[in-house]
């Protein structure tokens, strides 16, 4: 503390620095002493609760020192904080300590509050920025990806197109890729509710289960290929979403999304216990694979007077055929969503949709049937989730109610919060995110979903609306760019 | 009721609407004509508000008949019965709010696009031909287009067209919501407090933007209003409500004149309650009265 008496100004205000992290570190003790502060041990006369006063401590000195560092920090001292949080690190790292947690606490502590204080010194010796100086960095970049949108797509879409023939392909990449595009479909599929009608869906995943469980039973019993029944599946799950639309679709807000939520268990519920028609919690197995559009099967012997995909193609056979044969179902079935959203919001039936996110009573007032308009969003999303759901079946030969949990619905909902509802580029960048760094990032096992959730928490705090939350009009009446720029600028 | 040159647009009879124990409108009867602008005023909590949202749907009266008469069709329509959406859509009645209400996210054209939304939902063959791109439809959002960049212009929003709704100034937002009310095509358009938060220059833009309304369009306006300068200067007629009560109907300046409506907004001996606008207008109609 010495160091930063050298430094005398006259605005240094102990008191409040110390008052605030007095008050810091006694909620830190709070929520570490039930948190922290209790560890159950196995002893011969049964399990027992220990204290663990050490970390409890630590804690508590860490959060002190941490926040005095930041007020200091406030109040214009970064340089000596940095001094004396670099100080402490570099003894945290030397000097022998009596626990190991400790020394962690120091080393680690010491280091955030000296590139906190470092980035402090750092921005101070740069302009400050005025308050109203725009959009902020990631607005405009999100606006720039919007408009990039026009090359960004295709490139992507070449991009998903040649990856099996790339050499980063092998059988687990082009796993991850269906896996991807599965969810990228979805994403797509629910922003059609919640990011261009504004109605928050918590069950989206009961439609995805009608399309998985409507080919897997149609397949199973009646042997009904899997081309016959991906539009069927795709039919029943938009019935399903009629159906449910019907009594919900006069609720608003949260009671609306309450009943989706429940709808979701519903299905799953069903799909547990009505065991004569869905197999309850033992599935469906043995459901077929595609055939080659139903000219050839993924087979190395066909049977008598069939033709299977390497003969007819002349090739070697290999598993792989198959694999990256749904990689491409699953492609097209993605971008036909896609091309039916880009599309559908250029017409009457999309600009109402967003307009009744916007305002419903105003789309009363204009003589918008707002019924039919909600019940067409949820009937042609559902469609989407069913035809997802059929290649889910077909993809894994097996379904059970454990596929169609809740947790599956908050993911798609949260690649499509994440991405900025409404923006189908976001939809792509939060699914890579959510579903592809977990995937690449196993190795850190049971870190990976405490990195998710965090990072989960940073981009809502920092971009709660989105990461490529901005919205491009569908109709433009000077298209030059001075006017997109005003659009912008409004933005 | 006197006779009059044009014929009944809007009948309203015996409207009442109860909340509970609370009765807004109580039996309030009047008639707003084809190509005339019907003025409701009255002190807050008259129960101006109650009144338009009966009239377009937004709350189903307790008792009364609102009937709508499409004067070149004559084809009746009784508002009391028609669920909210129809009343713009097949009785062509269109409103604006008191807050306005804006698509404010979108743009300003697509707000005036989205207004047009029955006629292009058919054209686009529910989506299916707008889908395919068909001719049919793409003639139909040409003509929408131009609708609203006709309007666009009539409200000076044309360089703007582009912006987002949300981000306009205020008195921006108040024509847009009018152009957009327009877009419609309504033959009865209603507007809720339109000049509210407008400056003086602003509220004598929207007089003239509404009597122009009223003659190049030929159809009814039905406006509630707190600014007397607009109410006493384009309305052909107004119907002054208290306490969901109507106290008089009639011309301007008759109505300007009427001692139930000075004491509705004087109060019964408290010169201090009467706003100031009001009294000025009061000496000022006076003063005129005794010129000519």
């Amino acid at each position: 503390m010495t160091a930063t008496n050298t430094f005398d100004r006259p605005k240094l205000d102990w008191p409040s620095a110390l008052r605030e992290s007095g008050f810091a570190a006694l909620a830190a003790l709070m929520l570490t002493i039930p948190m922290v502060g209790f560890r159950t041990v196995d002893r011969p006369t049964g399990l027992e609760l220990d204290m663990r006063f050490e970390e409890v401590a630590a804690a508590a000195l860490l959060v002190f020192f941490g926040r005095l560092g930041f007020a200091l920090i406030r109040q214009g001292q970064p340089a000596a904080v940095l001094v004396l949080a670099l100080g402490a690190a570099v003894l945290g790292f030397v000097v022998p300590l009596p626990t190991k947690v400790l020394q962690i606490i120091l080393v680690g502590g010491g280091l955030v509050i000296a590139l906190r204080a470092a980035w402090q010194i750092w921005r101070g010796s740069r302009p400050v920025p005025a308050a109203d100086a725009g959009p902020s960095f990631m607005d405009r970049f999100a606006a720039e990806v919007q408009r990039a949108g026009k090359w960004l797509g295709p490139v992507g879409v070449l991009f998903a197109v040649a990856f099996p023939f790339l050499p980063i392909a092998d059988r687990q990449t082009i796993d991850i890729g269906i896996l991807l595009l599965t969810y990228v479909m979805l994403g797509w599929g629910l922003n059609i509710v919640v990011g261009l009608a504004g109605l928050l869906d918590l069950g989206y995943v009961a439609f995805y289960a009608v399309g998985a469980y409507s080919y897997a039973l149609l397949a199973v019993n009646f042997g009904w290929s899997f081309w016959a029944c991906l539009p069927l599946a795709g039919l029943l799950a938009a019935f399903s979403g009629v159906l449910l639309g019907f009594p919900v679709l006069r609720l608003r807000g949260d009671y609306f999304a309450i009943v989706t939520l429940g709808f979701g268990e519903i299905i799953r519920v069903i799909l547990i216990n009505w065991y004569q028609f869905t197999g309850g919690p033992n599935g469906v197995i043995g459901i077929p694979r595609p055939s080659f559009f139903g000219l050839a099967e993924f087979t190395r012997n066909p049977a008598e007077g069939d033709i299977a995909f390497h003969q007819m193609f002349g090739l070697e056979f290999d598993t792989l055929h198959r694999i990256v044969f749904l990689y491409y179902l699953i492609l097209i079935l993605a971008l036909v969503v896609n091309f039916f959203t880009l599309r559908v919001r250029k017409l009457p039936l999309g600009r109402a949709w967003e307009a009744l996110r916007e305002d419903d009573i105003a789309c009363t007032s204009l003589g918008v049937n707002r019924t039919n308009i909600k019940l067409a969003a949820f009937a042609i999303a559902a469609m989407f989730g069913g035809f997802a759901g059929s290649f889910f079946a077909t993809r894994q030969g097996f379904v059970s109610p454990e596929s169609f949990t809740f947790i599956e619905s908050a993911i798609i909902l949260a690649i499509v919060v994440l991405g900025g509802m409404g923006s189908q580029i976001g939809v792509v960048v939060a699914t890579i995110l959510v579903i592809g760094l977990p995937e690449f990032f196993r190795e850190l096992e049971q870190y990976r979903m405490l990195a998710f959730g965090l990072g989960m928490v940073a981009i809502m705090l920092w971009r709660p609306r989105g990461l490529l939350a901005h919205r491009e009009p569908t109709i433009l009446l000077h298209p030059s760019g001075g006017a997109a720029k005003a659009a912008v600028k409004g933005g | 009721m006197s006779q009059h040159t044009s014929p009944h647009l809007l009948n309203v009879e015996r409207l009442t609407m109860r909340f509970g124990g609370l009765v807004a409108v109580n039996d309030v009867s009047f008639a707003a004509r084809d190509r005339e602008i019907t003025a409701v005023i009255g002190p807050n909590g008259a129960g101006k508000t109650t009144l338009f949202n009966c009239i377009t749907g937004f709350y189903s009266p307790t008792v009364g008949r609102l009937t709508l008469r499409h004067p070149n069709t004559g084809k009746e329509f009784l508002l009391e019965r028609m669920p909210g959406y129809r009343i713009s859509q097949a009785a062509s009645v269109a409103r604006t709010f008191q807050n306005i209400r804006l698509f404010s996210g979108m743009s300003v054209l697509e707000n005036l696009i989205v207004a047009q939304h029955n006629k292009l939902m058919r054209a686009s063959g529910f989506s299916i031909a707008g889908l395919l791109g068909l001719p049919g439809f793409r003639r139909a959002e040409r003509e929408a287009l131009d609708l609203a960049r006709y309007w666009l212009d009539r409200v000076g929003l044309t360089e703007r067209a582009d912006w987002q709704a949300g981000a306009l100034p205020y008195g921006d937002q108040r024509r847009l919501e009018i152009a957009r009310a327009m877009c419609t095509e309504p033959v009865l358009l209603c507007l809720d407090e339109p000049a509210a938060g407008l400056n003086p220059r602003e509220s004598g833009d929207l007089a003239s933007l509404l009597t122009f309304i009223r003659d190049e369009h030929k159809i009814g306006l039905l406006l509630i209003e707190h600014d007397m300068s607009v109410v006493m200067t384009i309305s052909d007629h107004v119907v002054v409500l208290d306490y969901g009560r109507k106290i008089a109907d009639g011309a301007p300046l008759a109505v300007r004149n009427d001692p139930a409506v000075i004491r509705a907004y004087l109060g019964e001996d408290e010169d201090e309650d009467l706003p100031a606008e009001v009294a000025a207008d009061i000496e000022a109609s006076k003063a005129g009265e005794t010129a000519p």
